[in-house]
């Protein structure tokens, strides 16, 4: 299962991912100060703009140093219409340490991770991997039935 | 060795990993975090930390050229001595901040615990 956490969104209300349970989530490990992160944002505002309606959600996870103080003004900019959180590093250990960014997770309905991408990887091969997620009536990889999801992806 | 009310440099050598880079100290991008060195305060001064000559690198995840250090380079501090400093050895304690990235990754900051062993005559 992918490991829950409990962490302030910009106005200060605590999301747990289990609040997501049911849905595909997009869990995006993030800073304001990592180009390559900043190629992939954009992606990820319009996988949830596409995708919301299906069981969809993108997290994103920010672990800027300088806090909101930084990552406000980049919300703005960016135009992020999903939820973003500050991270730190009891989250970032719960996910293997999250040393290079982006890091990437997909999570399927069930909670499991279906998906690691770690550095900028391309559009398409996330559409790829949600779409494959979305229309999987459990939200899984594999087949139905299936004790376990096969895990989609891992880029390293 | 210093002397006291003199003037001493010392070099720090760094070695970046092939295929890694660091920001410069002065990036093309305010939001980008730069190398930094600072030491503690001590009977060396530094009176000037200077870096090489950036090199200017396009990555395919910037828009922007970026100004960079990889590969081998020396940072060089130039410290003036206390003129009352005490005689005899110590360690001037310092911190190297960078952040680093490759082609397609950028990895946290990390800051360095430096020690910079000296002798006053």
């Amino acid at each position: 299962m992918a490991p829950n956490f409990a962490l302030k969104d910009s106005d200060g209300r605590t999301v747990q991912l289990a609040d997501y349970r049911g849905k595909v989530v997009l869990l995006n490990f993030w800073a304001t100060w990592c180009d390559p992160c900043r190629i992939e944002i954009p992606w990820f505002t319009e996988f949830e703009r596409k995708h919301k309606d299906r069981g969809f959600a993108v997290v994103g996870i920010s672990m800027d140093e300088e806090g909101w103080d930084a990552v406000k003004p980049f919300i703005s900019e960016y135009r992020i219409n999903y939820r973003v959180l500050m991270g730190n590093n009891e989250v970032a250990q719960l996910y293997d340490g999250v040393e290079a960014l982006p890091t990437t997770f997909l999570i399927d309905r069930e909670g499991k991770i279906a998906a690691i991408h770690e550095g900028l990887v391309s559009k398409s091969r996330y559409e790829r991997d949600l779409n494959q997620l979305l229309d999987s009536p459990q939200g899984a990889a594999g087949t139905r039935g299936a004790s376990r999801p096969t895990l989609l992806a891992r880029t390293k | 060795m210093a002397k006291r009310d003199g003037r001493v440099e010392a070099k720090l050598a760094v070695h970046i990993q092939g295929g890694y880079h660091v920001n410069s100290n002065a990036p093309a991008e305010d939001y980008l975090i730069p190398i930094r060195l600072r030491w503690e305060p001590g009977p060396l001064t530094p009176a000037e930390v200077v870096f090489p000559k950036p090199e200017i690198e396009k990555y395919e995840f910037s828009e922007t050229p970026l100004s960079v250090f990889s590969g081998d380079f020396q940072i060089l501090t130039r410290f003036k001595v206390e003129a009352k400093a005490e005689r005899g050895p110590g360690v001037l304690l310092g911190k190297l901040r960078y952040q680093a990235c490759s082609h397609d990754t950028c990895y946290r900051p990390v800051t360095l615990e430096i020690r910079l062993p000296y002798e006053i005559q």
